[in-house]
């Protein structure tokens, strides 16, 4: 804006003081969101690599050899193995559903699947435990068939495919709408069938998106916390999941072992959003708040 | 609103029927995973009687909740909207070293779980931690009090503010600052009278995101928190410790109120999108 002032001779009388007053107004705004994002975000985030390396290498590595952190981190990565290809079915069939098309109800219809994001993560677990909790709906049912979904693992796979269910969807839905039906179309002329028109025509051109929508749901899914909680139970070495760890560990003062957990899930963190930029800078990706 | 057209003579179940597999993967999913689990919640909360919701809505540390949670919430949420303009103003119209790397971290609150950025902040701002230590001679305490909820929830909503706002700063034309600017107006009128009026759809929807988040928030709060009644303890904190203790009936209630306000912000961020494209369009 300092330039276009130069542009403008009807503002040029002005424009040195006025030139001037922006150079000192843009490095005040500059100077106040390094700091706001310096006390918020960078300091914060720099702060967990700090800790975790506090006593050096070997004391990072110890925690791996802990058990009930290898087996946080084995149900964390079993959680997203499960949650991620599930919602990606159902984010594509949303999105396939949805895109190019008009019917009474489509707004209301994203608007529904949007609606975990909306929904705190503990009344989503809350949910849960009165749908399959001993003392919920289907829990006499459960108990009856000797099924355990509540504290274990489905519990928190449910919880978790819960909180992500809108991501994929959310991404793929512009991405198809962006390209159009025409080439399906011409595919469908030329004799393809559904799945080779999906295979070769619709994934290609919403690939940098379904990516982008892969990484969000798998980032969520492994570092979700309140719905975890209420649904896992928490039971040490048997459904804790690593932000559920960090919790524990953070209370007993383990210092050493909360942060070498919040270290992996921060790295996870980092090449999430590395992934994010190398596709918008790469694919075009529009960046959008969720 | 289960088939496309809404053709009069197949009949609802025909439609359903012959829906393609995209439709019934997608109906399937929302049901099992979504529908089921909200009208258990709802379902719960009717069995009770509503002299039993009401005393449990009504109850003291419960409203003490409520005031914490909502009033803190409200608080981060405009904190943010102040600071999430002056954040995409930056990244839009200026040009300094390091934006690419501000604009890139800017989403970190979405991708770091919020464990880790309890875990973190409680540390840097307790009384011996890194910025906690400078507030401390001041009589400021952060951690395990009602201003760590907020440092908590201001972290968590941060981006929803500056990602609402950054690409309607983008689309916007300079030519109308630079006209209101040629025929003499001041930087602030220039500010209020132009700039402002078409962000501030997009302001206000990042606010009431902002706010939305910020009231589920649990996890990073738990962390930072004391968790201490009529303090700082927080709803969703309070219903895990309803839980913990198997009162099933004051989990629900209290979760019941805290839907009912997350669809109410849901519903004011419609609107206020509605309102906006109709006006800035």
């Amino acid at each position: 804006m300092a330039d276009s002032s130069l542009q403008q001779p009807v503002a040029a009388a002005g424009s040195k003081s006025q030139g001037a007053a922006f150079q000192w107004g843009k490095w005040l705004l500059v100077a106040f969101v390094f700091g706001f994002l310096g006390l918020i975000l960078l300091v914060p985030t720099l702060n967990v690599f700090v800790q975790a390396f506090k006593a050096g290498l070997p004391g990072l590595l110890e925690t791996f050899s802990n058990k009930f952190f290898l087996n946080a981190v084995r149900l964390t990565l079993i959680t997203a193995a499960i949650t991620v290809p599930l919602n990606t079915v159902f984010g594509l069939c949303a999105a396939l559903s949805l895109a190019n098309k008009n019917f009474p109800g489509r707004s209301l219809l994203i608007s529904i699947i949007d609606l975990p994001f909306s929904i705190s993560p503990v009344v989503a677990g809350l949910m849960l435990v009165l749908l399959f909790g001993n003392r919920g709906w289907f829990g006499p049912l459960l108990d009856a068939n000797g099924i355990k979904i509540i504290f274990a693992l489905p519990g928190i796979v449910m919880a978790s495919i819960f909180i992500t269910m809108p991501f994929i969807a959310r991404e793929v839905l512009p991405a198809l709408e962006e390209a159009g039906t025409q080439q399906e179309e011409a595919a469908a002329t030329l004799g393809a069938s559904q799945w080779q028109t999906f295979w070769r025509v619709t994934l290609p051109s919403i690939k940098w998106s379904l990516l982008y929508g892969l990484i969000l749901t798998n980032a969520r899914a492994m570092g979700e916390f309140g719905a975890v909680t209420v649904v896992s139970g928490n039971i040490v070495g048997k459904t804790q999941t690593l932000p559920l760890f960090i919790e524990e560990a953070h209370i007993q003062y383990n210092s050493q072992a909360a942060y070498t957990a919040a270290l992996l899930l921060a790295c996870l963190a980092v090449v999430t959003l590395v992934v994010k930029f190398v596709l918008e800078r790469g694919a075009g990706i529009q960046s959008k708040s969720h | 609103m289960t088939s496309s057209p809404p053709s009069s003579s197949p009949g609802l179940w025909h439609q359903i029927l012959h829906a393609p597999w995209t439709w019934r993967v997608t109906w399937f999913y929302l049901i099992l995973f979504l529908f089921l689990p909200m009208a258990a919640l709802v379902l719960k909360a009717l069995t009770l009687n509503p002299a039993e919701i009401w005393r449990i809505a009504t109850d003291p540390v419960a409203i003490s909740t409520y005031n914490v949670t909502f009033f803190t919430a409200l608080v981060a949420s405009i904190i943010n909207g102040f600071a999430g303009l002056i954040i995409a103003w930056v990244l839009v119209r200026y040009e300094f070293p390091g934006k690419r790397f501000l604009d890139a971290i800017i989403d970190l609150p979405f991708a770091l779980p919020t464990a880790v950025a309890g875990l973190t902040l409680s540390t840097i701002y307790s009384t011996n931690g890194w910025i906690g230590g400078f507030l401390e001679p001041f009589g400021i305490k952060v951690s395990f009090t009602r201003l760590g909820v907020l440092v908590a929830m201001i972290f968590i909503a941060l981006p929803f503010s500056v990602r609402t706002v950054q690409p309607v700063l983008q689309d916007m034309e300079p030519e109308m600052e630079e006209a209101a600017w040629s025929m003499g107006a001041s930087q602030w009128q220039t500010f209020r009278r132009v700039i402002l009026p078409p962000l501030m759809p997009a302001i206000l929807t990042g606010v009431a995101m902002g706010f939305s988040r910020a009231v589920g928030e649990y996890g990073s709060v738990v962390i930072i928190a004391g968790n201490i009644p009529f303090q700082d303890l927080i709803a969703p904190v309070l219903i895990v410790q309803r839980l913990e203790q198997f009162d099933y009936a004051g989990a629900t209630v209290i979760g019941t109120v805290l839907l009912l306000i997350s669809l109410s912000a849901l519903l004011v961020i419609n609107l206020i999108q509605a309102r906006g494209r109709r006006f800035y369009g």
